[in-house]
């Protein structure tokens, strides 16, 4: 009887699964019977042509946003053709609308237009959108060049995602106007006027929004990124229910976070000018008298510990000095030419304000 | 992507086959738990299914057979048409681009910014590693194609072309050619990509040259490209790449190519064959976007066909050869892949009324234009970094036809004309090579052999029948002069002493003196013009079967013979007494044998888009010379 009861649940189970699998296949199959260029007959509606400030110089006057809602709310990036008071959105039939920045969030590089229309076809963000990863194949719809004008549809280009990793802008290299999470694409999605655009699944599934051009100053190289939805969904959504408060930029959080409790000066240490992103802790020149002169410390020496913490530029170094009490001992070591020395002072009291 | 990488393995792998014959042993263990009331325990039959699992998913992605065949057919496709793709150099060793034969006897495409740069005669690298002579044939320098003529060989491996109109967004499509003259064996380079948008309109780069109508794609189109074939996923020919959009990370692909559409270049390329610097066409009306998006008419030009047909200041454009317009760069579209002279319907819309009309397109550019030495495409190449606070520079970014490596300074050096070829090459003004123009004109002319009983007959015509309309008419056509009667009462006459040529009768355009040219053509032949030039093919009347044109000049009275593209017999003629006016158009609608002689049988006069009448010939009396 057990082995029987056995069997039937077996039984069912196996049923069960044969279904599952009969499903995951159907699935499959449902995903290959679209066609891509039934994906864009589906994806291209929803992608609209901006036209705005801008036609200057190397400054184009046009871009790409996206549809999010039936009412007109149109996704894009921040960018200088959003400068003037309106601009001219056209929408993949060659419908003109005016569209007026109703919100931005510059952190994520976001700004949400809206233009008076009904019945829009557009991608609906309620809808969880997927993580891909490195492989997946995928198609960028956007208004690259201006190629599209009009009633043309925007232009398609495809590949597949090369990377899924973590933009950081960094003065310098890469002048990014967006950090955090992004996929990298393999192909070259990011041209004149494509950023606003889409970056889908081949079943045509939304996956982000196609970043501005950027190029990496050292290698010269130019990075094609896509911020994921994920990163903009809270935002779009904030800015169209009118619910948005602005976050607080880095320098805010700068300002207010690290304390500066005490800086090289405090021991008589000059540092060379913080210039660039990662300024080496070289120092500049050392006040007569002061501890550091005491204790022995020269121009030209570099600073590579403050206590135990490695400071690998001026920042670094600035953010060890400034967590310092009054009365503790600090210990630096230094590399003077081949040398690397240690020396240590005291902090000084001070009256720090709360 | 991992499915391109795996090895043709043909079915599932050895690990696969061996988990799926435990599948069956398990499959088996279940069947017979059913009957004997079970033996085999529960953890065999989720190993079973787990396996089962295992190995559907890695046989899903190991073989799954359609990738492998679309593989295969991709691979035997490239493998098809790659031996059509042409590196084309200059003879002078300087510079090149790409080309693809069309025919087995060595018509080849390609960019006229290649060529010109090329001199008169190149030469021509097929897969098969071996180096060809070429000599140019025909030039569009407005819509940016070449077609020249490789040597040496009647069975060239020669591409199919496709019907572009059929391209659509997304399709695959392949680039072949030789980017950055990689191919020293010449053999081609292939990218792929997909089609990012059609009938996209690319505007002048600084010089004549127009895309208009054509494909983007993102397949790889570099320096060198130029001229190259763009072929869709089955091997057919839909474009010729020709251009890139560049900007500012240097004369590389930056993922949008555009290709000159197949379909464009078929309407030009008689044209080409026979020689000629073909020329794009005008309405010789402006048009403006309107408030409601539609397409109205600006201004229309007095001296245009489409003024005679009635299109006035303030007409919506509905359609135009077929196709609706819905915006001026659909217009621009349409029009661009017209050559001059073709005659296309418009619709046309005024106070809510649609109408509709025949326009023949006028010529875009004067022939001292065309003939110009193109700007541009031959001088030196762009450097990636733009000199800083050059006040000119455009800001908007201009695709650029990506030339290939043309030394800076302009075009290369004219090399010397190989001696076996070099009767090949005719130059005469306003074409770009005149020897093929007679080609065809030889090969028109044939076409009206069915008159060859005729030649002797130089003396006096006098032709007698009824009109459709039961009226009877009497031409006669004497070296004196040229007369007509039509009923009682109505008499014409046409001295023939260097006197004007009229328009007689009135309002047939000239019907006279385009009898008379038929008389001179089918007796004393092409000589009795000042001038003869075949000048391409066109659908004729707009809508009838496609027709070769022959143009002849005698005085100011020009004349357009067409022929039947394939059986080649006469189907009319157009006699214009002018520029810029109707010309008097006469259609055979039948020949008849009169005393073992051909000649014209029925035929229908039309003026404008009036027709004046239907002929039938009942007595015909053709003299000799005295």
């Amino acid at each position: 009887m057990v082995a029987l009861k056995d069997t039937a649940r077996m039984n069912r189970l196996l049923r069960t699964m044969l279904c599952g699998l009969l499903l995951i296949t159907v699935t499959v199959v449902e995903c290959r019977a679209q066609s891509t260029s039934e994906t864009i007959a589906t994806v291209s509606p929803k992608v609209v042509k901006i036209f705005g400030a801008g036609g200057r110089k190397n400054l184009y006057a046009y871009g790409s946003g996206f549809v999010v809602s039936a009412e007109g709310h149109i996704v894009t990036v921040w960018s200088h053709i959003l400068d003037g008071d309106s601009v001219t959105v056209v929408l993949h039939d060659g419908r003109r609308y005016e569209g007026r920045v109703v919100g931005a969030e510059p952190t994520l590089d976001l700004a949400v237009l809206k233009i008076d229309a009904e019945g829009l076809p557009f991608f609906d963000l309620s809808i969880p959108t997927p993580t891909v990863g490195p492989g997946v194949r995928v198609l960028a719809f956007s208004n690259v060049f201006k190629v599209a004008t009009g009633d043309e549809p925007v232009s398609v280009v495809h590949g597949v995602i090369a990377a899924q990793t973590t933009l950081s802008a960094r003065r310098g290299v890469f002048d990014a106007p967006y950090s955090g999470p992004v996929y990298i694409v393999d192909a070259i999605t990011n041209n004149s006027g494509a950023a606003g655009g889409v970056l889908t699944t081949r079943t045509g599934q939304l996956l982000g929004m196609l970043g501005k051009e950027l190029k990496n100053n050292t290698t010269h190289t130019w990075l094609n990124y896509v911020v994921p939805i994920s990163q903009l969904q809270t935002a779009i959504t904030e800015i169209q229910t009118g619910k948005f408060a602005p976050r607080k930029t880095q320098d805010d959080e700068e300002k207010t976070a690290a304390p500066r409790r005490y800086s090289p000066r405090d021991f008589g240490i000059v540092m060379v000018p913080d210039v660039v992103t990662k300024t080496p802790a070289y120092v500049d020149r050392v006040i007569p008298g002061s501890a550091a002169a005491e204790a022995g410390v020269m121009p030209d020496d570099l600073i590579l510990f403050v206590g135990e913490h490695l400071v690998a530029s001026y920042r670094a170094l600035r953010d060890e000095f400034g967590v310092l009490e009054s009365g503790d001992r600090v210990k630096v070591v230094v590399r003077r030419g081949d040398q690397l020395l240690t020396f240590e002072f005291t902090a000084p009291r001070k009256n720090i304000e709360p | 992507m991992m499915l391109f990488a795996l090895p043709h393995t043909r079915g599932p792998c050895f690990v696969c086959r061996w988990l799926c014959q435990c599948l069956y042993w398990n499959v088996g263990n279940v069947r017979m738990d059913r009957e004997d009331t079970g033996r085999a325990s529960g953890t065999q039959m989720i190993l079973g299914l787990c396996v089962f699992l295992l190995s559907t998913t890695s046989t899903v992605i190991a073989a799954d057979q359609s990738v492998l065949d679309a593989e295969q057919a991709r691979v035997a496709m490239i493998e098809r048409v790659a031996p059509s793709v042409v590196a084309i150099f200059a003879s002078s060793g300087n510079g090149g681009g790409s080309g693809v034969l069309i025919t087995p006897d060595g018509y080849a495409l390609s960019n006229y910014h290649v060529t010109s740069g090329s001199g008169t005669f190149m030469k021509c690298g097929l897969k098969d590693g071996k180096l060809y002579d070429a000599v140019i044939v025909g030039i569009d320098p407005t819509g940016d194609v070449a077609l020249i003529k490789m040597l040496g060989r009647d069975d060239f491996p020669a591409a199919t072309m496709g019907d572009s109109d059929t391209v659509q967004t997304g399709d695959w499509v392949f680039a072949m050619g030789n980017p950055f003259l990689l191919a020293t064996d010449f053999s081609p380079t292939v990218t792929a990509g997909i089609v990012s948008g059609v009938r996209r309109y690319q505007y002048p780069a600084g010089t004549i040259l127009e895309y208009t109508d054509c494909i983007q794609t993102d397949a790889s189109i570099n320096p060198g490209n130029s001229g190259g074939p763009l072929f869709n996923a089955t091997g057919q020919l839909v474009g010729i790449n020709g251009r890139g959009s560049f900007e500012k990370r240097g004369r590389v692909n930056v993922g949008a190519g555009y290709a000159i559409s197949i379909n464009q270049i078929k309407h030009f390329l008689d044209g080409l064959r026979g020689g000629r610097i073909v020329d794009h066409a005008t309405l010789g009306a402006l048009v403006r976007t309107g408030n409601d998006r539609e397409v109205m008419v600006d201004e229309v030009l007095e001296q245009s066909s489409a003024y005679r047909r009635g299109l006035r200041e303030g007409d919506e454009i509905v359609s135009f050869a077929g196709r609706p317009i819905g915006s001026v760069n659909q217009y621009k579209n349409v029009l661009g892949i017209y050559p001059d002279g073709w005659t296309v319907p418009l619709v046309y819309r005024r106070e809510g009324k649609r109408s509709e009309m025949l326009v023949e397109l006028r010529s875009l550019h004067r022939a001292s234009e065309l003939q110009a030495k193109p700007k541009g495409p031959e001088g030196p190449r762009p450097r990636p970094q733009q000199p800083p606070g050059d006040p000119k520079k455009k800001p908007e970014p201009k695709p650029q036809p990506d030339d290939a490596p043309h030394p800076p300074g302009g075009p290369a050096e004219e090399a010397k004309a190989p001696e076996q070829w070099k009767h090949l090459f005719e130059e005469k003004a306003g074409f770009a090579n005149y020897y093929f123009n007679q080609l065809e004109q030889k090969r028109v002319l044939a076409g009206l052999s069915e008159f060859t009983s005729l030649s002797a007959l130089t003396g006096r015509w006098k032709f007698a029948g009824q009109t459709a309309d039961n009226r009877a008419f009497v031409v006669t056509l004497a070296d004196a002069g040229l007369g007509m009667t039509i009923g009682k009462d109505l008499v014409f006459f046409q001295p023939l002493d260097n006197s004007e040529p009229q328009d007689e009768p009135p309002n047939t355009g000239g019907l006279l003196i385009a009898l008379h040219h038929f008389k001179q053509m089918v007796t004393t032949g092409p000589s009795s013009f000042s001038v003869v030039s075949y000048v391409g093919s066109q659908p004729l009347d707009g809508r009838g079967p496609t027709v070769d044109v022959l143009a002849t000049q005698a005085g100011i009275v020009q004349t357009r013979w067409y022929c039947h593209r394939q059986e080649g017999r006469l189907l009319g003629w157009d006699s214009s007494l002018g520029n810029d006016v109707d010309p008097c158009s006469v259609r055979i609608d039948s020949t008849a044998e009169f005393d073992g002689r051909r000649c014209l049988g029925t035929w229908t006069v039309r003026y404008g888009d009036q027709t004046f009448g239907t002929f039938h010939n009942a007595v015909i009396e053709l003299q000799a010379a005295k």
